[in-house]
């Protein structure tokens, strides 16, 4: 079976610096794959090449075997990814509820359809309280997570989820990964960008790990957690990553 | 009661020729309502999908010149500028969203300002098609009366505001208000950022035309000068609906009323009369500070400001 995401090679260059170098994996359908590297590794740029707001420089990237760079991140969207952005942008003077609604057109054929798929969603992501709020003064933790329900309401397969719960205190986290465990439990295929060894240890089926745009290292959290070279690129920079 | 508001406003509206208005008084109304097109227009492609444009007087002077030409070169009534406008505006739309819509923010709306100027130019150029300079006068008048063409400016304004309303609850509004919010987010959301941008435009640019078209009928007269107008049209535009609430439903209409009105009261004054633009500017400082979402945006700030309408 041919895997739902295939990254072959791909590189990406801004001027002189090569943010992503020659970086090939998989991810295959149902599974969590954790993408983790320190600060400046190329992650969030991988995303935006995978998504389409970059091309890649080099290399290609298949989606259910059908090759998707170069195209525009709504055809990509449209095809079946959905991502979340690390620096969130909520649509900030519309209500939560009106967020998650304009996501849910993709695929409704009506306003209502897309309501109601949308208060769905603000219901499996815990923000139903928070519907007819304007976006613009929730806390970040529930930015987070409205960055998460927006995604889902494209109805995608697979989901990129770039760094969530980065600044959440424990409650918040706690709620955030039930929400990621549920994600995976409706069959939707998620790789996510995190921070928390702990965390990303604990939900990820296998994890890749980049460092100076590389790929260095790739396999069950037990097996990259062991690897020489990723302690190295951990012990290397600051003691907090 | 505020569901029925605009039927009962309608209403009134079509009773108000008989109400013995003088001619001028009829002249201001008219002028208030085809500036309501105008302002209605322009805040759906500026206030909702949040591309500003400067640059309005290239879709009004062009819907003055379909209906100017159509009666100075081929013989037939101007009134025909009407339905012809929305084709020939639609096309304009078309060419000049390809060109501005790929830049955001400041830079388009600084295309936008060039096309329009680009278009005065052109028009006052392309002598052997509009006279240049000169200007398209309409020798035969269809009224003398004002009735009728204020009925038929009201119904332009209406078609303007159901249509509006319809889209901005729909599909399309959730999705010009999106890719104000964050273009990105918008585009990585599966929302073609650039065929809703270019909607947006289209419509606002044809019903922009629409009230060019029937300011020739009505006026009887044009040049490029005063229908591609950098400050009396494009600038006025943008200023009525700031006034009147950006993004909101009523608020180019009140805004339009707003500045028509300040507009003659200006003009009428001795000396300072000739100062109306830095008056206008003033004034559009002024509101920026004070009432940042228009009249209409900030109502419960003026009600409150005013000692009533206590906080409920
Ligand atoms: N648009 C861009 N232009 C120039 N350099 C960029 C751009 N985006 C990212 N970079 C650079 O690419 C490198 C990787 O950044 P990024 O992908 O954000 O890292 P990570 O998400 O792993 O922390 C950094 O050195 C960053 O400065
Ligand atoms: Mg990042």
């Amino acid at each position: 079976m041919t895997p739902l995401l295939e990254i072959k090679r791909v590189s990406r260059f801004f001027g002189g610096l090569a943010a992503v170098m020659d970086v090939s994996f998989n991810v295959n359908k149902g599974e969590i794959v954790g993408l983790i590297g320190p600060n400046g590794a190329g992650k969030t740029t991988l995303f935006n090449v995978i998504n389409g707001f970059y091309k890649p420089s080099r290399g290609d990237i298949l989606f259910k075997g059908q090759r998707i760079s170069g195209l525009k991140p709504h055809r990509i969207c449209r095809l079946g990814i959905a991502r979340t952005f690390q620096v969130v942008k909520p649509l900030q003077r519309m209500t939560v509820l009106d967020n998650v609604v304009a996501s849910a057109f993709l695929r409704s054929d009506s306003k209502r359809e897309a309501v109601k798929k949308a208060e769905e969603i603000l219901e499996f992501t815990g923000l139903s309280s928070e519907k007819d709020k304007i976006s613009k003064g929730l806390p970040l933790g529930m930015r987070k997570r409205l960055e998460i329900a927006r995604a889902l309401a494209t109805e995608p397969e697979l989901l990129l989820l770039d760094e969530s719960f980065a600044g959440l205190n424990p409650t918040e986290l706690v709620q955030s990964i039930e929400v990621i465990k549920k994600i995976k439990e409706r069959g939707i295929t998620i790789l996510i960008i995190e921070h928390h060894m702990k965390v990303i240890m604990s939900i990820s089926d296998r994890v890749v790990v980049l460092n100076y745009g590389e790929k260095i290292a790739e396999g069950t959290p037990e097996e990259v957690s062991r690897d020489p070279l990723v302690i190295e690129a951990y012990l290397g920079e600051a003691p907090a990553a | 009661m505020k569901r029925y508001a605009p039927y009962i406003i309608v209403v009134l509206l079509a009773l108000l020729p008989f109400s013995g208005l003088s001619t001028y008084m009829m002249h201001i109304i008219i002028l208030m309502i085809m500036w309501s097109v105008i302002g209605m227009a322009w805040n759906l492609l500026g206030g909702y999908c949040g591309q500003v444009s400067f640059g309005h007087a290239a879709f009004f002077g062009v819907g003055a010149y379909t209906a100017g030409i159509l009666y100075f070169k081929l013989g037939i009534s101007a009134w025909w500028g009407i339905p012809l406008s929305v084709v020939v505006l639609a096309l304009e739309a078309l060419v000049i969203g390809f060109i501005c819509l790929r830049l955001r923010g400041p830079f388009f709306a600084l295309a936008t300002l060039a096309m329009g100027e680009v278009l005065r130019v052109t028009a006052e150029n392309l002598r052997d098609f509009t006279q240049g300079t000169l200007g398209i006068l309409i020798k035969e008048r269809t009224w003398v009366e004002k009735t009728w063409y204020y009925y038929i400016i009201l119904a332009i304004a209406v078609l303007t505001y159901i249509v509006v309303k319809k889209i901005i609850e729909s599909k399309l509004g959730y999705y010009f208000v999106a890719i104000r919010e964050d273009q990105d987010a918008a585009e990585s959301l599966g929302i073609n950022t650039t065929l809703y941008k270019t909607i947006a435009l289209v419509i606002s640019a044809v019903l922009t035309g629409l009230a060019g078209a029937f300011y020739t009928n009505y006026m009887g007269y044009i040049d490029p000068e005063v229908v591609f107008a950098l400050h009396d049209i494009s600038i006025i535009t943008i200023m009525i609906v700031m006034v009147g609430g950006v993004a909101t439903y009523w608020g180019p209409v009140v805004g339009a009323g707003i500045m028509v009105v300040l507009a003659e009261w200006i003009r009428s004054l001795p000396r300072i009369g000739t100062a109306h633009q830095t008056l206008f500017g003033v004034l559009l400082i002024l509101i920026i500070i004070f009432l940042p979402n228009g009249v209409v945006g900030d109502f419960s700030k003026i009600k409150r400001a005013l000692g009533f309408g206590r906080k409920v």
